[in-house]
């Protein structure tokens, strides 16, 4: 197993249990002293360094799931190192140096000239395009009093903000993933939308994550005040490398009174090759608060990565009339498996909730479609939509929908519909006699299912997004 | 019988073909030039519609023994997309349900990838839609048929017409017509035989597949052949069909086994 855990900071058993304050990576394996270090470290108040403590505690008495549907050698969690302090990245000299096929993607996907530069690592100085850009947009968001930062940061320049929203819509012992993010995460975004303010942009985690990498452990926390509103963008749709292996990221969200927060995400960790060997194992647990009356969150998810994906972006419909929402792409090639849905809680009156997923497999790869609603006895007049879609290219992959319903009030309005198609020879053919190559047809033809949840992007991501689909399933048939 | 000395389009000789170890095909032979409409009449089973696919470039089939010339080229070299892009149309006897796809995107698509091929422009979607709306008017078809999903929820007759309509719009030099007269009504066998009748030209040729004589009075062939178990074993002028009409195959099958009997 330490073997496929390839880590960046795998090395040598040194120290023993020892705490090295010297030494810029932890030793390898989990326990207070580890925790103890990280928030040393990074300088942490009293606070979280009892949050992460707790959390800890909570992980050691949980246990993996094992209810998904996908499989995987056992992870020793003792064998990974849980801090290794941000070092500049290895700077390539020129393109030239660039692995060609990565260029080869970048070609494919249309990324522009200068951020293939800047995403391949290579340390042009004419890479000021991002740098000014970043510069603008933060001055644009602070005169309308918008937070936009990195989460230790605001540990230390916002600390009642984080401390009063940190945890509250995943708690710490959530699941045993979550409960060991929230003991040994290192960095991630934060975002804070003051009263009445509707953001003037996207926020983009891109211009963020170029200047410093947020690690495995990646914690997000977004709150929209009373009134705010906010499109906030993760993640980008060139192939991005990691040699860790386990990723567990929480991301919570919180809108109160009349707000509205959209997050978007394409994901587009490394997959693995076409063996199945290698792959990020993602374990994400995303989940939003609809605080508020009148509140709204929506997920969009665009996920085409990673060898394993293990995510359920949810909502908690507390407010009377709040909104949730969850548009899903999920793309599975080769040996990649995927088991992804949401849960929609309705617990306020007059809640709604809408869910669109969209499951593509490829290859030998598995998708799942895993979905729960929920509507408590107090959700008066609920209703939920749910539609399933999975599509088959070839026939060696697989595709499953687990849709949970559990409703507790008579009143409620739930639907759920569910299709599976396959693209078929006869219209790779019809498609071939009109002059267009199964490439093409296959991209058009999956462009076309997954519409509904393309439109739910900001239009350049789902330019992106469409290119990106393309590239996943080139040679996925014929 | 016309004298044609038009150039050849098509050249088939000793075509044998076979699906899943099946031979289907057993030896045709058709010359096709240009400015010529051919009908294939048949019973089921007879292998007009193996033909058909044969010539497309289905990946089913596998050809055996014999030869394509299409075009002074070899066509069983081309993939199938090749000849779609080199001016072999199929319009297929069962049109294909693309769901999600616009009928418009799809059409323009095929329009712009076999006009690239062929050293054209292409179009953007302003001038597709004008262009597209011109061809549609002659098959007297809606414009919502635009915006519907490829020949999703399309009646028999609605997916007919938008077979020809892709003929109309990808100009090509062979038409391959497989049973584009099933389903319909005889008004809807009016409009499509009329933009069939309208898109024949000197410089192209049209091979129609077909059942019945009631097609063969809307476009009238100059040939005639008749396929029975995976041969032609009569040709004939367009007086052909009727005899057909009223003395059916069997008639045709005696004929065929007397003139094999005097010819040995």
């Amino acid at each position: 197993m330490s073997a496929v855990l390839q880590n960046l900071v795998n090395q040598p058993y040194k120290h023993g249990f020892v705490t090295d304050i010297e030494s810029e990576i932890a030793p390898k394996g989990l326990n207070e002293e580890t925790i103890r270090l990280i928030s040393a470290k990074k300088n942490e108040p009293e606070w979280l360094l009892d949050f992460r403590l707790k959390a800890y505690q909570k992980w050691l008495t949980m246990t993996e799931p094992h209810w998904q549907n996908v499989k995987y050698p056992k992870i020793d969690f003792q064998a990974i190192s849980y801090y290794a302090a941000p070092k500049p990245k290895n700077k390539l000299a020129s393109m030239d140096e660039v692995d060609p096929e990565l260029l080869r993607t970048f070609e494919k996907l249309g990324v522009p000239m200068h951020e293939r530069a800047a995403l391949a690592g290579v340390a042009v100085d004419v890479i000021f395009d991002s740098v000014s850009v970043a510069t603008t947009y933060k001055e644009k968001l602070a005169e309308v009093g918008i937070i936009f930062c990195s989460i230790s940061e605001a540990v230390h320049n916002h600390p009642e903000l984080v401390r009063q929203y940190l945890g509250t819509v995943v708690p710490v012992g959530d699941n045993f993933f979550a409960a060991l993010n929230s003991a040994v995460f290192t960095d991630g975004s934060f975002c804070y939308i003051p009263k009445g303010v509707k953001c003037p942009m996207d926020l983009s985690t891109y211009f963020r994550i170029n200047t410093e990498e947020s690690g495995q452990f990646e914690r997000t926390l977004i709150i929209a005040e009373e009134g705010a509103s906010v499109s906030y963008l993760e993640g980008c749709t060139a192939p991005r490398f990691d040699t860790n292996q386990l990723h567990a990221a929480v991301v919570e969200l919180v809108a109160l009174d009349h707000a509205d927060i959209k997050y978007s995400t394409v994901q587009n960790w490394y997959a693995g090759d076409e063996n199945g060997v290698g792959g990020i194992y993602n374990f994400v647990t995303k989940r939003g608060l609809a605080k508020g009356v009148n509140s709204r969150i929506s997920w969009t998810q665009v996920e085409t990565g990673s060898a394993i994906t293990w995510k359920y972006p949810s909502c908690i419909l507390r407010g009377d009339n709040s909104v949730g929402e969850f548009y899903s792409v999920a793309v599975t090639n080769h040996y990649q498996q995927a088991d992804t849905g949401t849960k929609m809680i309705h617990i306020g009156k007059n809640t709604r909730s809408t869910i669109i997923s969209k499951g593509i497999s490829a290859g030998k790869s598995n998708s799942s479609y895993r979905g729960l609603v929920r509507i408590a006895p107090t959700a008066e007049n609920a209703r939920n939509f749910s539609q399933c879609d999975s599509m088959l290219v070839g026939d060696q992959c697989g595709a499953h929908t687990f849709p949970y319903i559990q409703v507790r009030n008579n009143s409620a309005k739930v639907e759920h519909e569910a299709s599976t198609s396959k693209i078929g020879e006869d219209q790779l053919f019809y498609f071939a006699q009109r002059g267009i190559d199964a490439e093409e047809a296959v991209s058009m033809i999956v462009n076309g299912f997954c519409k509904e949840v393309f439109q739910q992007l900001p239009m350049e991501f789902a330019v992106e997004a469409t290119k990106l689909l393309s590239f996943k399933l080139e040679n996925s048939v014929g | 019988m016309n004298i044609n000395q038009n150039p050849i389009i098509l050249n088939v000789r000793n075509l044998h073909a076979s699906i899943q170890g099946t031979e289907i095909l057993k030896g045709i032979d058709l010359t096709v030039r240009s400015g010529e409409i051919h009908a294939i009449m048949g019973l089921n089973g007879s292998g007009k519609s193996t033909f058909a696919k044969v010539l497309a470039g289905h990946p089913d089939y596998h050809v055996t023994q014999g030869s394509i010339e299409y075009e002074q080229q070899d066509l069983l070299q081309l993939s199938t997309e090749e000849r779609a892009q080199a001016g072999v149309f199929l319009a297929f006897q069962y049109p294909i349900e693309i769901p999600g796809v616009a009928n418009s995107q799809f059409l323009r698509l095929a329009y712009n990838t076999v006009q690239t091929k062929r050293g054209g422009e292409e179009l953007d979607p302003l001038e597709f839609d004008d262009f597209v709306r011109e061809k549609m008017k002659l098959l007297e078809m809606k414009p919502d048929f635009l915006d519907r999903s490829v020949n999703e929820g399309f009646s028999g007759g609605e997916k007919k017409r938008n077979e020809i309509l892709q003929m109309a719009l990808l100009e090509p030099k062979l038409g391959i017509l497989d049973e584009t007269d099933s389903g319909l009504d005889i008004d809807a066998l009016k409009i499509v035989a009329g933009g069939v009748n309208h898109l024949c030209n000197n410089d192209n040729a049209i091979i129609l597949i077909t059942h019945y004589q009631r097609l063969l009075d809307h476009i009238v062939p100059d040939f005639v052949h008749v396929m029975e178990a995976g041969r032609i074993i009569k040709t004939g002028g367009k007086e052909l069909a009727h005899a057909l009409e009223t003395h059916g195959y069997e008639w045709i099958r005696k004929n065929e086994q007397h003139a094999a009997g005097v010819s040995t």
